[in-house]
């Protein structure tokens, strides 16, 4: 598949011992009582450079979780290497904890804790400590400082679980399903903060099984299925590779304008090499074609009069890739069978 | 690693849980005092000739019961429930992700717990001794001995609980399981001077019991008790390093 090959090429790109990440066919299964062990994570690589924003991004059970607890140093791994900033987290744990910042996708605080308490007692666990003071400000917590964990929101909860992450100063943070379970509005806010601390020199892994938070903030992006990469390159780059199809919608104020376009439209597409496709969907047309089919579309259109109320071009998103190179609709939820069955066991 | 802040942050989260500290601080002290004021023939003095004090009132055979009971409810009760919470919560496994290791929280919480129940143990003596008019101990380093193996044996029952439930719920559910009959050889139903002697036989060698009739013994100065002091240390040295073995923190 073109998109798997190009990951191989960027992968070889960069020089070992020049990547502050470096993971290389990782493997880790989980044994299961009674039956053959699973297989979580079956063969990754990816390499993250200084000051990216790098993206794990994959449906629920992929195995995204595993691979970053495996970097860092929090399980065993059952085959591979990895590198955290040059050094073996596999072999010596306490040797990244310094530097390396983990935001959990599970793991709470005792109920009673304060917001305030928590952070001061997790930068005395560091030589070198953020301001805890500063950290609050930069994500909102200042007027929680009092609150007792057990009584924080969802989003309060999620962004004391960063600001824990960044306490230490860590050169690398690893942040697990940073925004799942957050408003839209609280999401938004949380992209920003991300940027922001990465602005501030911070390499950050960012595992998400969230399409468009990918797309939006990753600078590179390796795309997991069943304990296997399927894709990796930076979020154009994947999509560019679908292809030059080009998709535009045009949306009416009436039937008769609708009609009108759909006859002039298909009409061109007989004899526009540029226009590939007209197809009506729902109460709008989808055109297909090469670079040049707004051109295309625009000047017909133009030229008869028809004007339409509405015009947005159709990009591929990190979705399509996903289908395309799995065959399969990206469900968000594709372990959910699985976990169904163990739960039952 | 300075475990100073860890430790203060940890006491100020541990005073704020009002069932630990009511159970483990103030719930010895309060059976003790209080059922010495209600039911009067706790204050009679004791018939049995031969004491080294005429006056003594009756409950005073169940001070050293009540010291035993303050060992089992934190370490059977309140201590469980808290490690597999920070398991069940994910709090170790946030603690392994900084240079802090996740045993620091468990250690913290071992002092944090000792402190606790020498607050307890002494609220219940002065408590007995004021209130109540309990004479003091005969041989009280005994009574210390006692105490301190009494510890060391519960904790370490109290630890291998924790190492293997997987909830908060499962913890508090086996805790329970193994405080009431606790409750019983250490003599809070029965008092050890009348429990049957097949029953005693039992308690000698379980180690709240012999912690019971070991702090009863020097509390009279009866002879030293050697079986059960033995007791004591040996079911510390099986079960503290079974405990630290088998202890899950994940
Ligand atoms: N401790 C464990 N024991 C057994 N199986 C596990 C364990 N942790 C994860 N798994 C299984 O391994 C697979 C990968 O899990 P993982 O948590 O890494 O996925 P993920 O991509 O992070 O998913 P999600 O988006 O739901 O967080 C899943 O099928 C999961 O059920
Ligand atoms: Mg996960």
């Amino acid at each position: 598949m073109a998109v798997t090959r190009s990951v191989a090429e960027s992968a070889t790109e960069s020089a070992p011992g020049t990547s502050v990440v470096d993971v290389r066919n990782l493997r880790k299964t989980y044994p299961v009582k009674g039956g053959p062990e699973k297989v979580a994570v079956a063969d990754v690589s990816f390499q993250v450079q200084r000051g990216e924003i790098f993206g794990i991004l994959g449906p629920n059970g992929a195995g995204k979780t595993t691979t970053v607890e495996c970097l860092a140093g929090l399980r065993r791994t059952d085959g591979g290497t990895v590198r955290l900033l040059g050094r073996d987290p596999q072999a010596d744990p306490a040797s990244v904890r310094e530097d390396v910042g983990v935001q959990l996708q599970e793991a709470a605080l005792h109920d009673r804790i304060t917001v305030g308490e928590a952070l001061d007692v997790f930068a005395s666990f560091y030589e070198r400590r953020a301001d805890p003071a500063e950290l609050m400000e930069l994500l909102d917590l200042t007027e929680h400082r009092k609150v007792q964990f057990g009584k924080l929101s969802g989003g309060q909860k999620q962004r004391l679980s960063i600001a824990l992450a960044l306490v230490g100063k860590p050169q690398v943070a690893i942040l697990d399903e940073l925004t799942t379970g957050l408003d839209p509005a609280a999401r938004r806010a949380t992209w920003d903060l991300v940027e922001r601390v990465r602005d501030s020199g911070v390499t950050i892994l960012l595992v998400t099984h969230f399409m468009d938070e990918a797309e939006r903030l990753c600078d590179r992006l390796v795309v997991i299925d069943r304990g296997t990469v399927v894709a990796q390159g930076t979020p154009t780059e994947l999509t560019d590779s679908l292809g030059g199809d080009r998709g535009v919608r045009l949306r009416f104020a009436d039937d008769a304008g609708r009609g009108r376009a759909l006859d002039l439209l298909t009409a061109l597409a007989t004899r526009d090499d540029d226009v590939t496709g007209v197809t009506p969907a729902g109460g709008e047309i989808e055109v297909t074609g090469t670079r040049k089919v707004l051109f295309a579309v625009v000047r017909e259109l133009a030229a008869a009069d028809v004007v339409p109320d509405d015009v947005r071009t159709v990009t591929h998103t990190l979705e399509d890739v996903f289908v395309h190179v799995t065959g399969r609709e990206y469900r968000a939820d594709d372990d959910a069978d699985d976990n169904e069955n163990e739960e039952a066991a | 690693m300075n475990t100073g802040p860890l430790l203060t942050t940890e006491t100020k989260v541990w005073l704020r849980d009002p069932a630990a500290v009511f159970f483990a601080l103030v719930f010895p002290a309060l059976l003790l005092v209080g059922l010495g004021l209600v039911i009067p023939d706790f204050r009679n003095p004791m018939e049995d000739p031969g004491l080294p004090w005429d006056s003594a009132p009756n409950v005073t055979v169940w001070l050293p019961t009540m010291l035993a009971l303050a060992v089992a409810t934190i370490s059977l009760t309140t201590m469980p429930v808290q490690f597999a919470t920070f398991r069940e919560k994910g709090v170790l496994r946030r603690l392994a992700t900084t240079p802090m290791p996740p045993r620091n929280l468990i250690g913290a919480h071992l002092v944090i717990n000792v402190v606790a129940l020498l607050v307890a143990a002494s609220a219940a003596v002065v408590g007995g001794m004021t209130i109540l008019d309990v004479p003091f101990a005969v041989n009280p380093l005994v009574v210390l001995l006692c105490f301190v193996l009494a510890t060391t044996a519960m904790f370490s029952l109290g630890l291998l609980v924790a190492a293997r439930a997987d909830r908060a719920s499962a913890a508090s559910g086996i805790g329970m399981l193994i405080y009431f009959p606790s409750l019983l050889f250490s003599g809070v139903w029965v008092p050890i001077p009348v429990m049957p002697e097949w029953m005693a036989q039992i308690a000698k060698y379980t180690p709240i019991g012999a912690a019971s009739q070991g702090m009863l013994a020097g509390w009279f100065g009866d002879d030293f008790p050697l079986t059960q002091v033995l007791v004591m240390a040996a079911w510390t040295a099986v079960l503290f390093p079974l405990g630290v073995k088998l202890f899950r923190w994940t």
